[in-house]
């Protein structure tokens, strides 16, 4: 029955034993899918702060979007309008930016995200040690480990960060709405507004697998034998 | 079929855990050769030693002092592709706590190490209903963990354990967790799959109820070998077993 693993050899010869075993890319990526899918509210929990803080970076880029859309017009009152809402505006400025106190607090609001993030990962690593420990003794190698956190993670940031991009955005174009009416809407450059978007959705995505990159490297160092332990 | 006689060999081995300042001896010195196809038995109470025997056996932790050989392959000079690819196709495993992966159906569990097999997806999904029909779950195989009992779980890790035709099936109390009757069927099943498939099947146990089926058992205490027995001569300690009890 085991004839292709026992290759006729003298004793002592490690001809026996080979080195393939292997996860597929698309495999990995069905389990990750399937392991979010089935936790997920705890998905869901981990996912929201970073849904937050990038909504709060895209709202930022987003109403920088609007106001420059408002610049471009050369319009003096729109020009005023803008001063008025608390934009800083010296007369020569052909573009508005965020302020550095707004960057500052989406700077924190991001590196607070991050921490929550590395917190419940490494709580899921935790509950999930006899799953590792298992899938090391059917073969798993310490990468398959890694591999299969890290596509979670990246797939968890993914959606989050892209809801996180849009509904900042709308909030940035409702916002603008709402102090300078319809115009701000429609001035707006579609293709720094879908900059602002990629960007902001960017950074989510980095920041999801950069928090889950050291629970990631904890789980996939783990013995079988310490993850067998493990009363649960 | 194989070529060696004996498919594990123990040669001396050690293992001390340190707790801190104390060290604790879990083994002191197994020696043990272990022949190919049989159903072999480590019987001993709790704190024995046989789990611990069980994971240098499996691959799963190194001896302190001492080798295990494999197949006559020495695991101690294995690297992790090599140790990682023995866990996958050599060895089955198949625990007290039936570690079955909760977030996957009985299927998915059984086609697991026939993936990292490198096996194709069709066969592999071919293969584990075999498998599942093979120990009576055959209907069963989108159920999840947390909708199968204790014996019908301990039935998927079997299955899972077989998935890449492995040489040996070590088991660590597999029905710690069970009540009698569905402990008998899961070692009658055991039984049965050592003999069809030609599998050595070594199981930690102090369930007296494996002696039975057992072809050899060995006698661990305080982390030595106490005594092996063949089965002619196990039906005299049996026996005596059986008056002490009564
Ligand atoms: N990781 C460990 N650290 C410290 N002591 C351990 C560890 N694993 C086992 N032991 C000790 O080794 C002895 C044998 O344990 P074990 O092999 O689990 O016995 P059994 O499986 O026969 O019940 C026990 O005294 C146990 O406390
Ligand atoms: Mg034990």
């Amino acid at each position: 029955m085991n004839n292709a693993d026992h290759p006729t050899q003298s004793p002592g010869n490690v001809a026996g034993i080979r080195r393939q075993v292997v996860l597929p890319l698309g495999k990995s990526i069905e389990i990750a899918y399937n392991s979010i899918r089935v936790r997920f509210f705890r998905s869901l929990i981990t996912t929201l702060s970073l849904v937050l803080a990038v909504s709060f970076l895209s709202f930022v880029n987003v109403s920088t979007d609007v106001a420059n859309g408002l610049l471009a017009t050369g319009q003096p009152e729109l020009r005023q309008a803008l001063v008025r809402a608390g934009y800083d505006l010296a007369p020569e400025d052909r573009r508005a930016d965020s302020s550095s106190k707004q960057r500052w607090i989406v700077l924190l609001s991001l590196l607070v995200c991050a921490v929550g993030i590395v917190n419940a990962q490494l709580m899921a690593v935790t509950e999930r040690f006899r799953e590792i420990g298992t899938m090391k003794c059917l073969g798993a190698l310490d990468r398959f480990v890694m591999r299969l956190f890290l596509l979670e993670a990246g797939m968890q940031g993914l959606v989050g960060a892209a809801a996180g991009a849009l509904g900042g955005a709308l909030f940035a174009l409702l916002n603008g709405f709402i102090l300078f009416g319809g115009q701000a809407v429609r001035l707006v450059p579609a293709n720094e507004l879908l900059l602002s978007l990629l960007w902001a959705t960017a950074a989510g995505c980095l920041l999801s697998l950069i928090g889950v990159a050291y629970p990631a490297w904890v789980a996939a160092r783990m013995q079988p034998v310490e993850a067998m332990r493990v009363e649960q | 079929m194989t070529t060696n006689k004996n498919i594990v060999r123990v040669t001396n081995v050690t293992k001390t855990f340190q707790l801190g300042k104390i060290a604790v001896h879990a083994l002191k010195g197994v020696e043990l050769e272990i022949p190919t196809g049989q159903y072999v038995s480590i019987m001993g109470p709790s704190g024995s030693g046989k789990s611990t025997l069980f994971n240098m056996i499996g691959g799963l932790d190194k001896p302190t002092t001492g080798k295990v050989y494999i197949d006559e392959v020495d695991v101690s000079q294995l690297d992790a592709y090599e140790l990682a690819w023995l866990r996958c196709r050599k060895i089955g495993y198949i625990f007290q706590t039936f570690n079955i992966i909760q977030v996957m159906t009985a299927l998915e569990n059984v086609t697991l190490p026939m993936t990292f097999a490198g096996m194709r997806n069709d066969e592999a999904i071919e293969k584990a209903m075999g498998l599942l029909d093979l120990v009576g779950l055959g209907d069963r195989f989108q159920h999840k963990p947390f909708e199968l009992s204790g014996g019908q779980q301990q039935r998927v890790a079997i299955a899972r354990a077989l998935a890449n035709d492995p040489a040996i099936i070590l088991a660590d109390e597999p029905t710690g967790n069970l009540d009698l009757k569905t402990g008998e069927e899961i070692i009658n099943l055991l039984q049965n799959l050592s003999h069809e498939r030609d599998v050595t099947v070594i199981s930690a146990t102090h369930d007296i109820k494996m002696l039975n089926v057992s072809d050899l058992v060995v006698w661990i205490r305080d982390g030595r070998i106490d005594k092996i027995e063949s089965r002619d001569e196990l039906t005299i300690s049996v026996g005596r077993i059986d008056a002490r009890n009564a």
